[in-house]
């Protein structure tokens, strides 16, 4: 049987590539996809932790869906202000959007 | 149900009053109508209580309502009827009704507003007054004044209706607030009788510290107060009572109010105001409130005295002021050609009549002369009145520019004002005391035959005396204004008054006639055995102990009659052929006629003795002295302290360390966000780092520290 550990890489290889994107990319929705990768990451350790340790309950498995659900909703209301500062201001790169600045 | 007629009888006027002053005013018609109208329901109550009076209703009517408390005691109103008050509210009544409705066609009610006129002056050319609303506002107002004080139960009330009435004659004599001479008069009336009233005033604490109270009842129909008051030395010294103190004091507001000498000299000047003004408050009604005033505290004058023993000093003097100023008086009015001056002169000549017999203990002559004196004084200036207004009436006609008041332009005037000339002459008769047929014979005659009755020989040759030159300057005045020829074109095209001025003469000249058959005296061949002496009965029953009508001697009697006839006659023969510019006859007398026309002097040693010295002390002592050199000093001393304290104030503690601080801490935050801002760079992945870094010491520390 592959040991916890693997996943525990994979997660953590996983939340580093969606940081970097988060960090590096200029692109608003390329940032958007570093958080689900990020995200993603996150659910693949509760996924492990749980079949590895309290495979008996059905709490991390309830607690993923919902990370997944509220994940779908973010996107949606991220992606809807992407659209709507596109149309304003005809761009989606991040530093370009500094309408918090002052 | 007679009491609740009593209480009811001043307010009518006093809510007309309320009611033009605040809604009506714009309204001439709606404001004369409520004036009247009210005066009416007052004339109606009033008649209701004399006729219960005298059809034998049990006097005096009288009730009291708490008013305000004083400590343990309370101060009680009430109404008080005896019939004192019901022969003053009836001839009160009377006059004021026929003033109100005379002062509809005075000021030319029924003409079109003159858009020269201008509010505080009269009309120039017979428009209607512009102020005829607040006339008839303050008259009313005036009104309440007199019948408050007439029917109240005491003497503080009677003071309160005292002073609204001087406040009222100084609005109405300064009605025509425009003239300089009117606004001068104005202010000369509400002085002088001042100080009348700061006399009375002193007579009323006085009254009340020793009596504590100052109703009728309990003072002045009550023997035991008297008595004390009479036995109990005042604060002058032992040989004074305080009752003659008291006396003396009131009397002294008498003699402000009632214009007596040597307060006489702001009631000649009141003529400014508009002539039924001076008829309501000079003649019939104000003036008549200061000798209502002495009949009242009759008592407290002659407490201690009975008749037949000699004068007390307090009636002496009362005696004295008021045989002196009806002389004098009358003396002035012959000097005189305006012809309400000669009036008002002969107004306080008159007065000083009732006050002399007050003197002499005569208490009904005093009353009944008050009474026949308001209808005949009334008729006489409310004639002098309908004269003016005829003559300024031919004066617009003929473009003559004459003073409307001045009798040395008039003359044939009987022929265009037959009516007004006919009253006028009642007037003037029974002023004059014309035998037998005028109210003013018997009442003049009364006095005379109480002087000498009563053996005060010199007051009896002084009214005497003065009676006359009231003839001679009556029948002056008459032969001036109405016989003869005219002398001026104005008194050629002169005109009879409307039906409201004239009818309240005919009313007045009515009375002036009959009221005296109320009054011939016990004795009097063949007449009295036809009317009873009703005054003295009726009137008498005023006092406690009511004194016996004196035996009829008939050398008064021909005194009186001599010297009105006399008077009259030779009064008629110098002025029947006076032509137009020429000398007065009087000015034969040389130096005496020009006295006479200065009247003394008076005015000019009041100017002299008061009114200068007053405006002295008024500018150099109190302006520049302690106005200007010690207030001033000390505020501009203040002043300069507070200047340099809060100049101390601001340079070392405001400026340095309150500004300071306030400014350190403004100034500080704004440069450390100045300073602060650059890392707030509003791009979300340099936040994202913070926060990460952050993040991982956050957790560093917890991991690896705890």
């Amino acid at each position: 049987m592959v040991p916890l550990s693997w996943f525990l890489i994979l997660g953590a290889a996983l939340f580093a590539v969606g940081l970097f994107g988060v960090l590096a990319r200029r692109n608003a929705i390329a940032i958007l996809m570093g958080i689900e990768l990020m995200l993603n990451a996150v659910n693949l350790n509760l996924l492990a932790f749980w079949r590895y340790l309290w495979s008996d309950s059905l709490t991390g498995v309830v607690f993923v869906i919902v990370v997944l659900a509220v994940a779908a909703a973010e996107v949606a209301v991220g992606l809807a202000l992407i659209i709507s500062i596109y149309r304003r201001r005809s761009t989606i790169v991040a530093e370009e959007i500094n309408l918090l600045k002052w | 149900m007679i009491e609740t007629i009593s209480w009811l009888i001043p307010l009518p006027p006093l809510l007309a009053f309320g009611l033009i002053v605040l809604f009506a005013y714009r309204s001439n018609r709606v404001s004369h109508t409520l004036g009247i109208g009210a005066m009416l329901i007052t004339w109606a109550l009033a008649m209701s209580v004399f006729l219960f009076a005298v059809s034998g209703g049990e006097l005096p009517v009288s009730a009291e309502v708490e008013w305000l408390p004083t400590g343990d005691s309370s101060f009680n109103i009430g109404i008080w009827i005896d019939s004192l008050t019901a022969v003053t509210l009836f001839f009160v009544a009377w006059t004021m009704l026929a003033i109100f409705v005379y002062s509809v066609g005075y000021h030319n009610y029924g003409k079109a507003r003159d858009p020269k006129d201008r509010p505080g002056l009269p009309p120039h050319a017979g428009g209607i007054d512009p102020m005829y609303a607040r006339f008839f506002a303050f008259i009313s107002l005036f009104a309440f004044g007199m019948l408050a004080l007439v029917v109240t139960d005491n003497l503080l009330v009677l003071f309160v209706g005292w002073e609204i009435m001087g406040m009222c004659s100084y609005m109405l004599i300064g009605f025509w607030y425009g003239k300089d001479s009117a606004k001068a008069a104005m202010v000369k009336a509400f002085m002088t009788t001042r100080v009348g009233d700061v006399f009375m005033l002193l007579g009323l604490a006085y009254l009340y510290w020793l009596t504590g109270t100052l109703t009728y009842s309990e003072i002045l129909f009550n023997p035991e107060t008297l008595e004390r008051l009479a036995t109990t030395p005042s604060v002058l010294g032992p040989g004074t009572s305080a009752a003659a103190l008291i006396a003396l004091l009131f009397f002294i507001g008498t003699v402000g109010k009632s214009a007596q000498w040597p307060l006489h000299t702001w009631l000649p000047d009141a003529m400014e105001g508009p002539t039924p003004v001076s008829a309501m408050i000079h003649a019939a009604t104000m003036v008549s409130a200061g000798i209502y005033l002495i009949l009242r505290i009759f008592p407290l004058i002659s407490a201690g005295w009975q008749p037949g023993e000699p004068l007390p000093d307090i009636m002496v003097i009362i005696a004295f002021i008021g045989a002196f100023t009806a002389l004098f008086a009358s003396t002035l009015a012959i000097g005189q050609n305006d012809i309400k001056r000669v009036l008002a002169y002969s107004t306080i000549s008159q007065l000083g009549y009732m006050v002399a017999a007050v003197g002499i203990g005569a208490f009904v002559a005093a009353a009944f002369h008050l009474v026949v004196h308001a209808f005949f004084k009334g008729l006489l200036f409310l004639g002098s009145g309908s004269v003016i207004h005829g003559v300024e009436h031919g004066a617009h006609e003929t473009g003559d520019h004459i003073d409307p008041n001045d009798m040395t332009h008039m003359g044939g005037l009987w022929k265009k004002m037959p009516l007004t000339f006919w009253t006028f002459l009642i007037g003037g008769l029974t002023l004059a005391g014309f035998p037998i047929v005028t109210a003013g014979f018997w009442s003049k005659d009364e006095i005379l035959a109480e002087a000498f009755g009563t053996g005060h020989i010199a007051v009896f040759i002084v009214l005497a005396l003065a009676a006359f030159i009231t003839a001679f300057y009556i029948m002056r005045q008459i032969t001036m204004t109405f016989l003869g020829k005219p002398r001026s074109e104005a008194a050629k095209h002169a005109h009879e008054s409307t039906w409201t001025m004239t009818v309240p003469l005919v009313v007045l000249a009515i009375f002036s006639v009959t009221i005296g058959w109320a009054g011939i005296p016990r004795g009097f061949p063949v007449l009295s055995s036809l009317v009873p002496n009703w005054v003295q009965e009726f009137v008498d029953a005023t006092l406690l102990e009511p004194a016996e009508a004196l035996e009829f001697n008939s050398i008064p009697l021909l005194v009186s009659v001599s010297v009105a006839l006399g008077g009259l006659l030779i009064g008629y023969l110098m002025y029947r052929r006076l032509e137009a510019g020429a000398p007065d006859p009087l000015a034969r007398l040389g130096r005496v006629y020009v006295w006479i026309q200065d009247k003394f002097y008076f005015d000019e040693l009041y100017d002299f003795l008061f009114v200068r010295p007053a405006y002295w002390f008024a500018e150099t002592f109190v302006y520049r002295g302690i106005d200007r050199r010690v207030i001033d000093g000390f505020l501009h001393w203040v002043a300069g302290l507070a200047g340099r304290l809060g100049g101390f104030l601001r340079n070392k503690i405001d400026l340095p360390i309150i500004n300071g601080t306030a400014d350190l801490v403004g100034e500080g935050v704004k440069t450390a966000s100045h300073e602060g801002r650059v890392i707030q760079t509003g791009r979300i992945q340099t936040y994202l780092v913070v926060g990460i870094i952050f993040t991982g010491a956050l957790l560093s520390y917890i991991f690896f520290l705890l």
